[in-house]
């Protein structure tokens, strides 16, 4: 790939990328979340989201020639294959039906000669002598004829490869994060594997956040950074520090901030979280301690799919958790949302429309209803029945229409329904519902996310105002390192859904990439 | 060119199914003065059917808000309205204590046959309204057999030959027959009113458009309008439905004895069984979609529904040979039911 540069509504997120393969070779592919690889994976294999958004300009060749791959189709006839993150196997089928799924060896039959080629009958002996020896050349003992449902994880993964290279003419293979499931020693095996396959002469990019796995196995390692390349090296002429540091590597300038008129301190404890365990999809936490100090504004980074979004979500229980949560020394359930809401946390989402908004609604009832349904606030008394007591309409117009002032929500009134807010205006009605809460402790979640530039600064200067102003204390969760380095007070960091340090954000940034990629055991 | 567009801007606002019934209704009304049918009696007839099939409709509002659905279930109100009704006829009771006292028995039942109800929906998220309606089927074939083995001894109620089993249409004419179609009745230019049971009906509906402005109101809409987000406001979206249930389904029985009332029979076994859609197309007729709903939506839905059916059989009478008017509002009803299922976001 040579000079690839790509913009999404003006936003380059690829900068003149010059990215090659050798046959043979593993080649590594490392970088942050929103570094650009996907979106150079994409133009690999022709995805049409690429051509939605207004193509790209550069060159991609294969074997020497240039290609224009028009669909991931058309990349697979051309010898690239894909093994995915999640696995895109039919769980009711067997190893075999799964590896020859569409590329199935068939006989005619009586049937087809009159119909057709696609209802001939399935050959299974020679599918099943296929689908073996693709199992074989990546040194696995599993059964062809097992169903894939119910097979450990690492097995799943090795089918799936397995497909890819049954595929006749492979000549590049491209591995999304193959290792993130796996157990030690399935990683292991796997990365065995790929080293067979590229023995036979195969092609392979490995993207992963695994530093210490690419150093292991890569013939050569290219680090990508907010759509560049920044290095590639050879494992020999680089350390897991080096690479940890190309990764991050960017120098935030933190000034501007105004001061507290007491700084936080840890004899002021207001959270304390133990052995925090959260069930999210996606997002598991498995034991996390935590301390946070009133007034500071603590920062949880770390990498998608590391557990930092389950800590919020798990601390006000809007997912399954375990371990214990103290507010003020108050112990609170976990699970139970309205006790946390009670003790005057509040909760801005990470999934904005999902979950912070009824996106039909009027902007005043989107602010007001948390605050009405825990505290009882906007609300006309009704001693006799408190449930069913009335909505104050006019306090409720008037906290919005200072709300809508104070935090500059564009809009055409508080009755507008907030669907059609753009995505930072959204942002601060949900800011302005959990100020209805009145909250001390305000954990706020991927604040920026699908904000346009020029808004996210206005959200985090929000964010330092509340805090400095009114005093609140603030979690922010953000996978935008440099916001966490901006703003936050600390940055605790998860990795593998634990904790794997906490760190000043002035930190040098080969110690954030280390630790984000769990190569520092330290709890602080 | 201006007249065009603000011309579809009132059809918009109105709504298509709106527009065309109203139209419907305007040609219905124009034949009748043609064709010199009493015309105060018409508007009498229509508003007696709006009034006495209102609260049927009401009950579908509390579902829809809390994210259940239309509640095709309705017959499991139906028939503890009925048993009731028929308790209060059974001991001879008369006039408004007969009434009053099928509603007192009624309610406490549909209560907690709603909370049985409710649970089960609770069970089958994203499916109610199928489950609903077998559920209604269902109910509606195990009371058949209450209805003949139930311990009821008044020879009114009872078949005359062999002596035990309740009969399929009971007159309430010696009962309670009438008494909130008789009670308030004005005329208004013409026009006779029925004042008691109007009053009846929009007390209910009165009752309803507060009870959702209220705390636990707004909760079971919020749960409704987006769980994830009632869930994170601390609302138990799973006791919201099952509230929401039993309103519904009180509603229910508070509707049919109203109904039976109005119309002066208890009809048993069969009948109930499709109770349910009529007051479906009805608010779906009104603007509601299977998601949302508001009073208003049964107010004008119920008026416009109820008067086209009280008003099309009179007419069509005239025009030709045979009932028409029942081949209508199977058209319709259906027609609409199906209109809304697949728009999903209805005609708001």
């Amino acid at each position: 790939m040579r000079g690839v540069t790509k913009e999404f509504h003006g936003n380059r997120v690829l900068n003149r990328v010059n990215l090659d393969v050798r046959p043979g070779e593993i080649h590594g592919l490392v970088g942050e979340n929103g570094a650009g690889k996907s979106t150079l994976m994409n133009i690999l294999f022709g995805m049409p989201v690429i051509r939605e958004t207004g193509g790209f300009q550069g060159e991609v060749f294969l074997g020497g020639q240039q290609v224009h791959v028009k669909s991931p189709f058309e990349a697979m006839s051309l010898g690239v294959g894909m093994v995915h993150q999640e696995f895109m196997l039919l769980p009711g089928f067997n190893v075999t039906e799964n590896i020859k799924l569409n590329r199935e060896a068939t006989r005619p039959n009586l049937v087809s000669r009159l119909a057709g080629e696609r209802l001939r009958t399935l050959d299974v002996p020679p599918m099943r002598a296929d689908a073996r020896a693709a199992i074989d050349r990546l040194g696995l003992e599993i059964d062809e004829w097992l169903p894939v449902a119910g097979m450990p994880v690492g097995h799943m993964q090795f089918v799936e490869i397995a497909r890819e290279i049954d595929k006749t003419g492979i000549r590049l293979l491209v591995f999304d994060e193959p290792t993130a499931v796996l157990t030690e020693s399935e990683a292991a095996q796997m990365l065995g594997a790929l080293k067979r396959l590229t023995a036979a002469g195969v092609g392979v990019l490995l993207i992963t956040h695994r530093l210490e796995e690419v150093l292991e196995v890569a013939d050569r390692i290219t680090v990508l950074r907010d759509g560049e390349v920044v290095a590639t090296r050879a494992p020999a002429e680089t350390s897991l520090e080096q690479l940890a540091e190309l990764m991050v590597g960017r120098k935030v300038e933190r000034g501007g901030l105004p001061a507290r008129a007491r700084e936080p301190g840890p004899e002021d404890r207001i959270l304390q979280v133990r052995r925090l365990t959260v069930q999210m999809p996606g997002e598991r936490v498995r034991g996390i301690d935590l301390d946070v100090y009133r007034g500071e504004i603590l920062g949880i980074g770390g990498l998608a799919g590391h557990g930092k979004v389950g800590i919020a979500n798990g601390i006000m229980g809007l997912y399954p958790a375990t371990g214990e949560i103290s507010k003020d020394g108050r112990q609170l359930t976990p699970g139970r949302p309205r006790e946390a809401l009670a003790a005057g946390l509040a909760f801005l989402s990470e999934d904005r429309r999902g979950v912070g908004l009824l996106l039909d609604e009027s902007l005043e009832l989107n602010m007001a209803l948390t605050a009405m349904q825990v505290k009882g606030a906007f609300l006309r008394p009704n001693p006799a029945l408190p449930a069913l007591s009335l909505r104050d309409e006019r306090a409720v117009r008037s906290f919005a229409e200072r709300m809508i002032k104070e935090l500059d929500i564009r809009c055409r009134g508080p009755e507008q329904v907030v669907r059609r807010l753009s995505g930072g205006n959204q942002q601060k009605v949900c800011v302005a519902r959990a100020l209805a809460l009145e909250p001390d402790l305000l954990l706020v979640s991927e604040p920026t996310r699908g904000i346009d530039v020029g808004a996210k600064s206005l959200v985090l200067d929000l964010l330092v105002r509340l805090n400095r102003d009114l005093g609140m204390t603030i979690i922010m969760t953000s996978s935008e390192l440099v916001e966490l380095q901006k703003i936050c007070d600390r940055i605790a960091l998860v990795y593998g859904g634990r904790l794997a340090g906490i760190l000043p954000p002035e930190a040098p940034a080969a110690e954030f990439g280390l630790t984000m990629a769990g190569k520092r055991k330290e709890a602080s | 060119m201006d007249v065009r567009g603000s011309l579809s801007r009132f059809a918009q606002g109105v709504g298509i199914p709106r527009l065309l019934i109203g139209l419907f209704l305007v040609f219905l009304f124009v034949v009748a003065y043609i064709q010199k049918l009493p015309m105060a009696m018409l508007l009498n007839g229509a508003l007696v059917r709006t009034a006495m099939n209102g609260i049927l409709v009401l009950a579908m509002v509390p579902t829809i808000q809390a994210g259940v659905g239309l509640n095709f279930g309705l017959p499991v109100g139906v028939v503890c309205g009925l048993v009731g009704a028929l308790l209060a006829m059974e001991h001879n009771l008369r006039g408004f204590t007969g009434f009053g006292t099928a509603l007192a028995i009624g309610i406490p039942l549909a209560a907690v046959a709603g909370l049985l109800y409710g649970q089960l929906l609770n069970r089958v998220k994203g499916q109610e309204m199928m489950v609903g309606t077998y559920v209604g089927f269902s109910v509606v074939a195990g009371m058949s057999v209450f209805w003949l083995l139930g311990p009821f001894r008044n020879p009114e109620m009872i078949w005359v030959v062999g002596g035990s089993g309740l009969r399929y249409t009971l007159t309430l004419s010696n009962h309670y027959g009438h008494v909130l179609n008789q009670a308030l009745n004005f005329r208004l230019l013409g026009v006779l009113i029925p004042g008691g049971l109007v009053l009846f009906y929009l007390s209910f509906c009165l009752l309803m458009a507060v009870f959702l402005r209220t705390r636990v109101g707004m909760a079971m809409s919020a749960a409704g309008s987006n769980p994830a987000f009632a869930a994170a406001s601390g609302i138990s979206v799973d006791n919201m439905r099952l509230l929401a249930v039993v309103l519904s389904t009180v509603l229910g029985a508070v509707g049919i004895v109203v109904y039976a009332q109005s119309f002066g029979f208890l009809q048993l076994y069969v009948a109930p069984m499709f109770m349910a859609f009529p007051s479906v197309a009805a608010i779906l007729i009104g603007g509601a979609s299977t998601r949302r709903a508001s009073v208003l939506n049964v107010i004008v839905g119920a008026l416009l529904f109820h008067t086209m059916l009280a008003t099309a059989l009179p007419v069509t009478r005239t025009l030709m040979e045979g009932d028409i008017s029942e081949v209508a509002r199977i058209i319709v009803s259906n027609g609409m039911i199906l209109y809304a299922l697949t728009r999903g976001r209805g005609g708001n």
